[in-house]
């Protein structure tokens, strides 16, 4: 079954949490992005959204990872012993992990049919299925805990070794990781939160005029879902065709010294520990420029995205999480001037 | 608002959702089990369409019945995986019905919501993965009292939130629940309307402006009209809106002064299209004011108290009862054996032992191709998890410490080190001094290690009380994180002097380590704290009790009865 999406494009307000998608979309490597906020800010609205968003990718014809032809190193088995197969294109996995899905779906595990008939085959995942792609977990503060384990092993390696019911396959799976929740159900721990490297707070926009405008688009969508999409088609392609400018781009795109500078200063001013938070603002911010069609990163880029970056890397004050941003914000201010 | 009013408006919400429960989302009732309620869902059952499925959803429901899973013996007998629905995929096209939704778990709460959102389940489990249709309205009866209520972000996607509680058998009044045709002239803006009317209520989400929009349609429709009218608008802001008030309007007018004696509360037969249409003054007013005045002709009147307590209802009541602290995994720890069960839920299926169990049965069971496997010859994984304790040593070791015989706090922290080796525990240690905390020793079961730890804990410099307790609970939650028991032993003279800033002055600096204890508390930790002072500390007793620790002052407290305490907290 399958639903209309609502269009990105169409999305009201909330441009950090599109940035932070859209970043995502240009770098991969740039680590997953964590949405937290209040009820009905559209959090998985956008995240949906975002699947519909991205532009196709070459894969091995047939490869159940989706194995990517150009980079030979991080092709599965199968792909290997085949030595080389056909180019398909193919849309880019946005999965899905529900709450209340067990182990064996998500790690993969022996295939029920076949081993009824009395074979013993091996059913990939959801983690084989978002292999270079986005695996999404909404409400992630309450997933279980044995799943999280298995997901930060499986991130930190990219790539997923499954022993059990006598299989033994490891298979890569490098995936984006986007979580969303709303923190007055739970927190989320602390490994688990250091794994995105972005994290955005979305709020309920404030004023009425957006407010209405964003009812608006929404009770125009479920009415007419087809010609809503429709009528955002073109501002939608537009967005694409961005994001494909930017990953070619991403590559010739320099960080001067200066900006380097800046960023260990940053990050020495918060006290954050170890390197990843200067790894992520130097890798966001040179996306963010790709998108902006510049050359080279500036301060204005770091800027737009140091809070997002470096918000959860904070120590926490367990009695108020809202002044993390905050802190990040005045701590740029202090620096950028 | 009187109670007959309330019972009106329950059954005009009613009428607006037998007739679309699947876009209205849900309808909760807050009142006890009784005659009332019993009446008012005899109403709601027999305005549902026939033939509607209704299912029930008993509180404590697990993944198999709620989401679906492996049908064990119809599997068994096709020879492949057959799909057992869970019960939001039976209520598809239906109604489900949420029993003591005020207890309802996060996780659950978290279900249901992502199947309202897609309006599918999506099935990932025993080695199925399928999408199924799962449109329903909800039902949700909530016993509450006061502080208890099923969960927000849940109420959120539910069109109707009505209470009942103030309603007496004497009260029920038969009426027509909808007012016939009334001549209400069809209206532009009604989106704004709508807006307008819940951002002045305070109305932050946007599904309620949303619900009363599709509430106003279903309305308009069952007046047989075909565009939504004023009057709809009305009764959609008055059933969606007002209960969710967060704050007043804010023009100066006096709340609900005029209407009300306009709106004779205790007719029956009342017509919300009278809220705009017998009430000249207001036909001058933008359609938005109106549609506003409908909402706060409902509000009730003990409005301002009901706001406080739903401000302190989310806050710390809700911290505690956190998924996942006592639950008992099938899932993790070590493999130990295997034991014949079921294999769904989680529970890994060990095939080598089951072919093992199926093998000497094959030729009773008839000569096929097939090899066949019983229900009886599922065998699972055992796990054997760790459940143990790791006691967290929070340390004064500040210069006022120090001089209160610090040395005598590290022989008491030593002697109950030797216990817990005894007992098998961890122990971990804090230090706290100058202006942070640090962490001595990460959990252990080396009883040297601890000790070298300890002896070589330097005295000195003022003390940052609350980072020391802020410490001990990350610490805590972590180890619980990790499937053990923590119980905090908090070792201070408690003369807080350095705040959770750095900044110092010990008002400053209590009353920050006052706010850590109460957050130690909230998250449910037992905790034990040692006076070390040399007369008992009146603050560390008051510390004590707003984290709910056990409190012992040093003097009075010997290595006996300190580890008797430690072992007591844990088992609490």
């Amino acid at each position: 079954m399958m639903r209309a999406v609502f269009p990105f494009a169409a999305i009201v307000g909330q441009e950090d949490m599109k940035l932070a998608m859209m970043a995502a979309a240009v770098d991969q490597g740039i680590g997953g992005v964590l949405v937290f906020g209040d009820r009905g800010t559209g959090k998985s609205t956008t995240i949906r959204a975002l699947a519909a968003l991205l532009p196709t990718m070459k894969v091995m014809d047939g490869c159940r990872y989706h194995c990517d032809p150009a980079v030979s190193d991080l092709w599965c088995e199968a792909c290997r012993t085949a030595g080389d197969g056909k180019a398909v294109t193919a849309p880019v996995p946005v999965v899905d992990l529900p709450l209340g899905a067990t182990e064996d779906r998500l790690v993969g595990a022996l295939d029920l049919e076949r081993a009824l008939a009395g074979s013993k085959v091996f059913e990939p995942g959801l983690l084989a299925r978002a292999n270079r792609g986005f695996l999404y977990i909404d409400e992630v503060n309450l997933l279980e805990d044995h799943l999280v384990d298995l997901l930060l092993d499986v991130a930190a390696s990219g790539e997923n070794v499954v022993e059990r019911e006598g299989l033994s396959v490891r298979h890569p799976a490098r995936f984006v990781l986007i979580g969303s929740g709303n923190p007055e159900e739970g927190e989320l721990r602390p490994q688990l939160l250091d794994r995105f490297g972005l994290s955005v707070e979305v709020r309920t926009p404030r004023d009425l005029p957006t407010r209405i405008e964003v009812i608006r688009r929404r009770d125009g969508f479920e009415r007419d879902p087809a010609g809503f999409t429709e009528t955002w088609r073109k501002p939608q392609d537009k967005l694409r065709r961005r994001i494909v400018a930017a990953r070619s781009r991403l590559p010739s795109v320099t960080v001067p010294d200066i900006a380097l500078e800046r960023a260990a200063r940053l990050c020495m001013a918060l006290g954050t520990d170890g390197l990843r938070g200067e790894l992520t603002l130097i890798r966001t911010a040179r996306a963010i420029a790709a998108l902006d069609g510049d050359e080279e990163v500036a301060d204005r880029h770091l800027r737009q995205i140091a809070p997002m970056v470096l918000g959860h890397r904070l120590r926490r004050n367990p009695l108020d999480d809202a002044v993390a941003s905050t802190r990040v914000t005045r701590a740029v201010e202090e620096l950028f001037g | 608002m009187t109670a007959g009013r309330a019972w009106i408006d329950a059954l005009q919400a009613t009428a607006l959702f037998a007739d679309d429960p699947v876009g209205l989302g849900g309808l909760c009732v807050r009142a006890g089990a009784g005659p009332v309620r019993d009446r008012f869902l005899a109403l709601l059952w027999q305005a549902l369409p026939a033939g509607m499925p209704v299912r029930r959803l008993p509180l404590h429901t697990g993944d198999d019945r709620l989401l679906g899973g492996l049908d064990l013996s119809a599997t068994l007998q096709a020879g492949r995986p057959v799909v057992q629905k869970g019960l939001l995929a039976e209520a598809d096209g239906g109604v489900l019905v949420l029993a003591m939704a005020e207890r309802i778990d996060a996780g659950v709460g978290a279900r249901l919501r992502a199947a309202m959102d897609s309006g599918s389940v999506t099935l990932h489990r025993d080695g199925l993965s399928r999408v199924l249709p799962a449109r329903f309205g909800i039902v949700a009866l909530d016993e509450g009292v006061q502080d208890e209520h099923p969960p927000a972000s849940l109420l959120d996607r539910f069109a109707f939130l009505l209470d009942l509680t103030g309603v007496s058998l004497a009260d029920l009044a038969d009426v027509a629940p909808l007012p016939e045709a009334a001549r209400s002239p069809p209206t532009d803006g009604a989106t704004e309307a709508i807006c307008h009317a819940a951002f002045a209520l305070g109305i932050d989400s946007p599904h309620p402006p949303l619900l009363a929009l599709r509430a106003a349609r279903v309305a308009a429709r069952l007046a047989g009209r075909e565009q939504v009218a004023e009057a709809d608008l009305a009764l959609a802001a008055r059933l969606v809106l007002a209960p969710r008030t967060m704050c007043l309007p804010p023009d100066g007018e006096t709340r609900g002064e005029p209407e009300p004696a306009a709106n004779a509360p205790d007719d029956p037969g009342d017509d919300p299209g009278d809220d705009a249409g017998n009430d000249l003054s207001a036909a001058d007013k933008p359609l938005e004011d109106r549609v506003l005045d409908a909402a706060k002709a409902a509000l009730p009147a003990d409005l301002l108290s009901q706001l406080a307590s739903t401000d302190a209802a989310r806050g710390l009541v809700r911290a505690p009862g956190r998924a996942g602290q006592a639950r008992f995994s099938i899932k993790r720890g070590r493999p130990v054996g295997t034991r014949p069960g079921d294999p769904r839920d989680g529970a890994r299926l060990h095939l080598l032992e089951t072919l093992k169990a199926a093998a000497p049965w094959q030729r009773l069971r008839g000569k096929t191709d097939r090899f066949k496997v019983c229900r009886q010859d599922f065998r699972i994984v055992r796990f054997r998890q760790r459940i143990g304790t790791t006691t967290v040593f929070a340390v004064d070791a500040s210069g006022s410490a120090a001089l209160n015989r610090l040395a005598e706090a590290k022989g008491a922290v030593e002697l109950l080190l030797a216990d817990c080796y005894v007992r098998r525990d961890q122990v971990a240690l804090i230090a706290f001094r100058g202006n942070a905390a640090t962490l001595l020793l990460p959990p252990t079961g080396s009883l040297p290690r601890a000790k070298r730890g300890l002896a070589g804990l330097p005295g000195g410099g003022p003390t940052p009380l609350a980072a020391g307790i802020e410490a001990a609970m990350t610490l805590a939650e972590t180890i619980r994180r990790s499937g053990r028991t923590p119980v905090v032993t908090l070792l201070t003279d408690a003369r807080a002097n350095v705040a959770r800033d750095g900044g110092t002055g010990r008002q400053h600096a209590e009353a920050d380590a006052m706010a850590s204890a109460l957050t130690l508390r909230a998250s449910g930790v037992a905790a034990l704290l040692i006076d070390t002072s040399p007369r008992p500390n009146p603050f560390a007793a008051r510390l004590a009790a707003e984290m709910r620790a056990r409190y012992l002052p040093l003097p009075y407290a010997d290595a006996s009865s300190l580890s008797r305490a430690i072992r007591e907290a844990g088992a609490a």
